[in-house]
């Protein structure tokens, strides 16, 4: 039989993700602790986010489902500040990290983005060469001479599971790169000024399954060093990713819980109908 | 469950889960009348009757089948979640019980012809009345599946002791039957298997409840089950002694 693509899912001797997931006790160290939290996008305007009080575990994968607009990519807007590039958006509460509210006005943004990663739904690669699309995000924060670069450039690359594919080439435009390659280009970008919490908005939803499955397996490794927070619409996909899962409806967390607890039996009726599809 | 909750987006869905309930509610009324019919083939001697519980048994064994491979399809093509992914489980574990009651039926039948050619051995009244236990407990178990009822299948849970203990009671009476004239040894030993089948038959009946306790609620119950079975160390002196 082939190797799974993603060994999470296989069975053997040792422990396979899926269990050690559904026995071991979440982390309980937060990385980010929000509390309270509230957001408008614009005065007048029903509130998107309704008092959230939410851990984000370190190093592990919390994963955020909901209904469209029911406030989980807000959530994770507010969490590395994306909202601060629009006027008349507010939010209010706290988002703690490292003794610090994130959404205090003196917060340095770009110093929080260096360390609060995004990937986006569709991949944006620059329309510049491989080696550029790493280094470009570096050389804003960190001064590295030509020989680490190149080392920066390989590790990214490594860790994001695609430096076999594209060591040869790294002078090519990445627009050339298929959509799969394309995504895991922009998560090595994301990695590659080493930030601590990774944010990840529907990262595979334009992309086909083995490719999907590429980015789990990714995803997976990364939590050893990252604290990631991802978004998706796929029920499956947080229940194969995630370790703790959240469900917002309207603007509100209804439940937070292990991720093999909130699939098997939810505490919310809410969380109940959602996922098993009797919405509405 | 699905008659408490809103119906699935997907409509063919909810028709799948009532599918299977229906697959469900009609393998357990074969098992009862199984049961009910084992038990009236013993009592009235009847071995026409009983070779009819071992012919149907066959049929018993195919729904399981069915109930198998429709859960493995539902599975791979709905990726059930929650509540439904646990009614699915359930139903595929409650058809393997309820395919054990049958065969534990259909051997009680081929005993109960072997007993039918032997001299009669007291009265069946403990046998009717742990017939009409293990009966009714299936059927509660089953309705409590299709009704999404968890207090009714925690009610079978606890209801089982008493069928122990009249499965106790026969036990000691057929040890009594067999010291007291080796002749009855044919009988007896046929009978004592006879009421031990029913005794599993209410076990796998407590199974059922179990399964539907935690497709309810999403609990298991870990409690440990009232038991009263206590032949296993039961001793019977011979007279005089």
């Amino acid at each position: 039989m082939n190797d799974h693509i993603q060994p999470v899912a296989e069975a053997g001797p040792s422990m396979s993700g899926l269990q050690a997931r559904s026995s071991a006790k979440l982390n309980s160290v937060a990385r980010i602790s929000v509390r309270n939290l509230d957001f408008v996008y614009a005065d007048g305007l029903p509130k998107a986010l309704k008092g959230i009080n939410l851990d984000i575990p370190d190093r592990q994968v919390t994963g955020m489902i909901g209904p469209s607009g029911c406030g989980k990519s807000t959530l994770l807007r507010v969490l590395n500040r994306m909202y601060s590039l629009y006027p008349g958006q507010k939010a209010t509460g706290e988002v703690m990290m490292d003794g610090r509210n994130l959404i205090d006005a003196g917060v340095d943004i770009n110093e929080l983005r260096s360390k609060i990663g995004m990937v986006f739904q569709k991949p944006t690669p620059f329309p510049m060469t491989i080696y550029e699309n790493i280094a470009f995000g570096v050389r804003l924060h960190e001064k590295l001479s030509k020989s680490q670069m190149d080392q920066r450039v390989e590790w990214a690359l490594s860790r994001a599971a695609i430096w076999g594919e594209v060591k040869d080439r790294l002078n090519t435009n990445a627009m050339g790169l298929s959509g799969g390659q394309q995504q895991r280009l922009c998560i090595a970008r994301t990695i590659a000024v080493r930030p601590e919490v990774i944010l990840f908005d529907e990262p595979t939803s334009a992309l086909d399954p083995i490719s999907t499955l590429k980015i789990e397996e990714l995803i997976d490794e990364l939590k050893q060093d990252f604290t990631i927070v991802i978004v998706t619409h796929n029920m499956q996909q947080a229940a194969r990713c995630a370790d703790q899962v959240a469900f917002f409806y309207l603007g509100e967390l209804i439940e937070v819980s292990p991720a093999a607890e909130m699939f098997t039996a939810p505490k919310e009726q809410k969380t109940q109908e959602y996922i098993t599809g009797r919405f509405g | 469950m699905p008659n408490t909750s809103p119906q699935h987006i997907v409509r063919s869905y909810d028709e799948d889960l009532k599918r299977l309930l229906e697959m469900i509610s009609r393998m357990g009324g074969l098992a009862e009348r199984q049961v009910a019919d084992s038990a009236q083939a013993l009592m009235r001697r009847d071995t026409e009757l009983a070779a009819d519980v071992v012919q149907r048994d066959a049929a018993l064994d195919e729904m399981e089948r069915e109930v198998e491979a429709f859960c493995v399809r539902l599975l791979a093509l709905r990726q059930p979640m929650a509540q439904d992914l646990r009614l699915i489980i359930a139903c595929m574990k409650i058809s393997q019980d309820l395919e054990r009651i049958g065969d534990y039926a259909r051997n009680g039948a081929k005993r109960a012809i072997v007993v039918s050619q032997q001299p009669s051995l007291g009265s069946f009244n403990g046998f009717a009345r742990m017939a009409e236990m293990v009966q009714e407990n299936l059927k509660d178990a089953i309705d409590a599946l299709v009704e999404g009822d968890a207090a009714k299948a925690d009610a079978v849970w606890a209801a089982d002791a008493p069928i122990d203990g009249i499965y106790n009671g026969i036990f000691r009476e057929m040890l009594t039957f067999m010291m007291e004239d080796p002749r009855n040894i044919t009988s007896a030993t046929h009978l004592l298997f006879i009421a031990k089948n029913m005794e599993r038959i209410g076990d796998h009946a407590t199974n059922i409840a179990e399964r539907v306790h935690f497709a309810v609620l999403g609990k298991m119950l870990t409690e440990e089950r009232p038991k009263a079975d206590v032949s296993a160390s039961a001793v019977v002196r011979p007279p005089g002694e």
